[in-house]
């Protein structure tokens, strides 16, 4: 085909309508997708907003992801139950959530350890992480999941909305995209709105920020510096606790070596897209996962006409990549600039000599 | 001297701190160290850098455990473990370097660790921002409790941190080296805020290294040196000669005898001028002045008015956007620090630290840090040995640099030495423009006296010589000009034998544009 046949704004123009059509159909995937990232996001951007960077969300995700279906398939392996009605939950199931996030947390706290009382580098503490996890979870998984293949507690169903709110004109799809989703899915949204607004309105979020900004001067007004980093460390590792648990309970319901394929990695950089702020990292989570839906969408319903003959030209390997594409780029800085809370990577100490 | 302040409070002191010791390895930084503060009085703690004042409030602060010692409130002994303890016993301090979060507002700095709150959970920023206000006006400041912390001038940051302290009801106030950053305008102001809080009943302690200043505030004077009370004063019966004698140990000359300049001919010529900072502001604007052969011109100006960019443009760090340099009449704008170097340019910079040592390299190593390349320090491209020990051993001995060796490491030595260092290195190169950035920044006296010296000495041997410092003392001391940089821009250049302090001072902090065009331009804030 000759390239110079095809005309560049008929083509502009039959992509926008293709985007506008599948919207509705690539809208719930795009938040499923993001939900590992945007929790994941939130995991970093609490830590860094109180000053500690946290590049070990990816081991964290990992670690949890797998306790999290260790836990819950020997859970479901004992106490076989029937599931619930809603979200398919079983005790299994939900017990492995807790499981998950309580592994995340631990890692954490071995981060918040290693960066604010040894006063580590950062950055290394967290690729120890990294690798550890994926050294550990590869060795167990072979020692006591491979022998298994039974092993499992399923997953989580997606809630099915009631017709009348999906079939509302305008916003049915959007309702439907949020609440067509499994239950760890379906709460980032709300997690992300509860964090955004503590960080800005809360005592905690004004000490947070304080912290991750200028920790003497918090010091000096009695603000245990230490002490809220720790906290904060902790509670971020929840949340890629939680995105560990999506992967294995609600998204596929097997855990592989290293399937977290650097999620972890995007949500570092949906925290600098979404300029440390809960919301845009949420937004900057749903760009990475909407590219990854649209792909989806063009290898199940490729658009007619010069537009599909462009994009089936294009091989599917360049779409898988576009959110890792996407990420090289924001983090090279092209989208904008954006400014790190000023003290984050600094171990603090006191003043010791005057 | 000052009718306001001449009176002494009495009572019973609201502070006592009896026999304080603080140790740091090798350093006896406190020793059995007593203080009285009463109600009502500006008592001021005069010593060198280093001498332990810093030391003793941190101590009262709770930001360091003395290994020795008691304080007393209102003569009950107090334990005081952390600031917080200290702010729940009415102590609050402002610190020397700003302990306010640029990127929050004045309202968040203020209320940060005693937030007003609705419920358990959020803050209440209407009820912070109505105490603030009226805080504010009881003490006449006018602040708008909204405006980010970053986007303030110097001066009425120092007004929250003030603010901070009052919000949390504090008795005593100290206040390390409060006027270090400030024009004499603001210093005044600053002044007249202080007399009006001691007048009101609180205890304020005063640090500084300044002999006038401490003369005009204080109604008590307490000298440290190395750590021990050496004396202590009314103003009404010492002098600055007194004062200093007691501060150093031996008697000072206070200021230079500057003698009279020769310039000849003009060396180093800038013209037109332009220069960006990192984010791509245009912070030089249009700057141009030449500096003779055998003399000194200064710039004032208040930090962040672009000496930095200035002189970084003239070292080679920076690249003009814009302008002409030129060096004994060849063009050298946008040159390479080595060959601006090798062409007769001597650098001290303002961050040694940074800029003019390697600390992790021993003391030879960076007394040749300019010259390494070059005879006699380098063969080809090896290095010869015995020239840089020889050289070494002979720049220790004249610049009187204290270290145990040639090759004790950098770091370890004292930030005088430190600066005696980077001036050995300098000023023995064979000069035609010599830059000095803050040149005695945190110094002792001794140390001061003695670059001053050489920087005449420099002068006289025929240098031009471009001083630049945000210590209008110094320039005042040095310049046979002197230039005052604002936003930017030179806006005056006048004789320093004939210049005047407050003049200056009103230079730096509006730019002389109190009047007339003034109207539609834009004041500093």
């Amino acid at each position: 085909m000759d390239p110079t046949s095809i005309p560049v704004l008929g083509v502009l123009i039959q992509l926008v309508g293709y985007l506008v059509e599948v919207l509705p159909d690539i809208a719930p995937i795009a938040i499923g997708l993001a939900a590992p990232i945007a929790l994941g996001a939130m995991c970093g951007v609490i830590g860094e907003r109180s000053g500690v960077v946290n590049i070990g969300i990816e081991g964290m995700m990992l670690m949890a992801a797998f306790v999290g279906f260790l836990v819950a398939g020997f859970v479901a392996q004992t106490f076989p139950a029937t599931p619930w009605p809603i979200f398919g939950a079983t005790p299994a199931l939900l017990i492995g959530i807790v499981a998950a996030v309580l592994a995340a947390m631990a890692v954490a706290l071995l981060h918040a350890w290693l960066s604010v009382s040894v006063r580590a580098d950062q950055i290394i503490s967290g690729t120890i992480i990294n690798i550890a996890a994926l050294g550990l979870t590869g060795y167990f998984n072979r020692l006591w999941i491979a022998p298994n293949p039974r092993l499992g507690a399923g997953t989580f169903q997606s809630f099915i909305p009631p017709a009348e709110l999906t079939e509302l004109p305008l916003v049915g799809w959007l309702l439907k995209a949020f609440l067509n989703q499994g239950p760890i899915a379906m709460s980032v949204i709300v997690i992300v709105i509860v964090l955004q607004v503590l960080l800005f309105r809360s005592r905690w979020g004004l000490r947070t920020r304080a912290v991750g900004e200028h920790p003497a001067a918090a010091d000096t007004v009695g603000i245990d510096v230490l002490l809220l980093r720790y906290r904060n460390v902790v509670l971020a590792g929840a949340f890629a606790g939680l995105a560990g648990a999506y992967l294995t309970l609600e998204a596929t319901g097997a855990f592989q070596n290293g399937m977290t394929t650097g999620r972890g990695f995007i949500a570092l950089a949906a925290v600098i897209f979404g300029r440390w702020t809960p919301i845009g990292a949420f937004g900057a989570a749903l760009l990475f996962s909407a590219s990854d839906a649209l792909a989806v969408a063009i290898a199940l319903r490729p658009p007619t006409g010069h537009l599909g003959d462009l994009l089936t030209a294009i091989p599917s390997e360049f779409y898988a990549s576009l959110p890792y594409l996407l990420t090289i780029i924001v983090l090279a800085g092209v989208v904008g600039r954006s400014i790190a809370p000023a003290a984050v990577g600094r171990p603090y100490a006191k003043e010791s000599q005057a | 001297m000052d009718d306001e302040t001449g009176a002494l409070p009495e009572g019973a002191p609201a502070l006592e701190m009896r026999r304080i010791t603080k140790r740091y390895p090798g350093v006896l930084a406190n020793d059995e160290i007593d203080l009285d503060v009463r109600p009502g009085e500006i008592h001021a703690l005069l010593g060198e850098n280093g001498a332990g004042k810093t030391t003793l409030v941190n101590i009262l602060y709770g930001l360091a455990a003395p290994d020795e010692g008691e304080i007393l409130l209102d003569g009950r002994p107090v334990r005081i473990a952390s600031p917080s303890d200290a702010i729940a016993q009415g102590i609050g301090m402002v610190h020397q370097h700003f302990m306010l979060v640029p990127v929050l507002t004045v309202a968040e700095n203020i209320i940060l660790g005693d937030e007003t709150m609705t419920g358990l959970v959020f803050v209440d920023r209407d009820e912070a921002r109505r105490r603030i206000r009226a805080l504010a006006q009881q003490f006449g400041f006018d602040i708008d409790p909204e405006a980010r912390v970053e986007t303030l001038s110097v001066g009425v940051q120092q007004r929250v941190e003030i603010l901070k302290a009052l919000y949390r009801q504090v008795r005593i106030l100290v206040l390390d080296e409060p006027t270090a950053v400030l024009t004499p305008q603001e210093t005044e102001e600053i002044f007249a805020v202080l007399r009006r809080l001691a007048a009101e009943g609180h205890s304020i302690i005063f640090i500084s290294h300044k002999l006038y200043e401490v003369l005009s505030i204080a109604d008590r004077i307490t000298v440290i040196r190395r750590g021990k009370v050496v004396g202590s004063r009314v103003p009404a019966e010492t002098s600055e000669e007194e004062l200093a004698e007691l501060m150093v140990g031996r008697e000072v000359q206070l200021s230079v005898d500057r003698g009279e300049s020769h310039p000849t001919e003009p060396i180093l010529r800038v013209a037109n001028l332009r220069v960006r900072d990192d984010r791509g502001r245009e912070v030089v604007r249009d700057v141009g002045f030449e500096v003779r052969a055998g003399e000194i011109l200064g710039i004032a100006g208040v930090a962040g008015n672009g000496q930095d960019e200035l002189v970084q443009a003239l070292t080679g760090l920076r690249r003009p956007s814009a302008g002409k340099v030129l060096m004994a009449g060849r063009d050298v704008t946008g040159a390479s620090a080595r060959h601006l170097g090798g062409a007769g340019l001597g650098y001290v910079p303002g961050d040694r630290q940074r800029f003019g040592l390697v600390l992790s390299f021993p003391l030879d190593d960076n007394l040749v840090l300019t010259s390494y390349h070059r005879q006699p320090f380098a063969r080809g491209f090896v290095r010869d040995e015995a020239a840089i020990d020889a050289w070494a051993e002979k720049a220790i001995a004249r610049f009187d640099i204290r270290a145990p060796s040639a090759t004790v490491l950098e770091s370890t030595l004292s930030g005088g030495n430190q600066q005696k260092t980077v001036v050995a290195r300098e000023f023995s190169r064979d000069l035609k423009v010599l830059i000095l950035d803050q040149p005695t920044r945190g110094l002792d006296v001794g140390s001061i006296e003695f670059i001053h010296k050489l920087t005449i000495a420099k002068r006289d041997a025929g240098a031009a010589i471009l001083l630049v410092s945000a210590e209008l003392d110094e320039v005042l001391e040095l310049s046979d000009r002197i230039g005052v940089m604002y936003r930017g821009e030179i806006v005056s250049i006048s004789d320093g034998s004939t210049a005047n302090r407050e003049e200056i001072g009103l230079l730096m902090a509006t730019g002389g544009r109190e009047s007339g065009e003034g109207a539609t331009l834009e004041r500093a804030g």
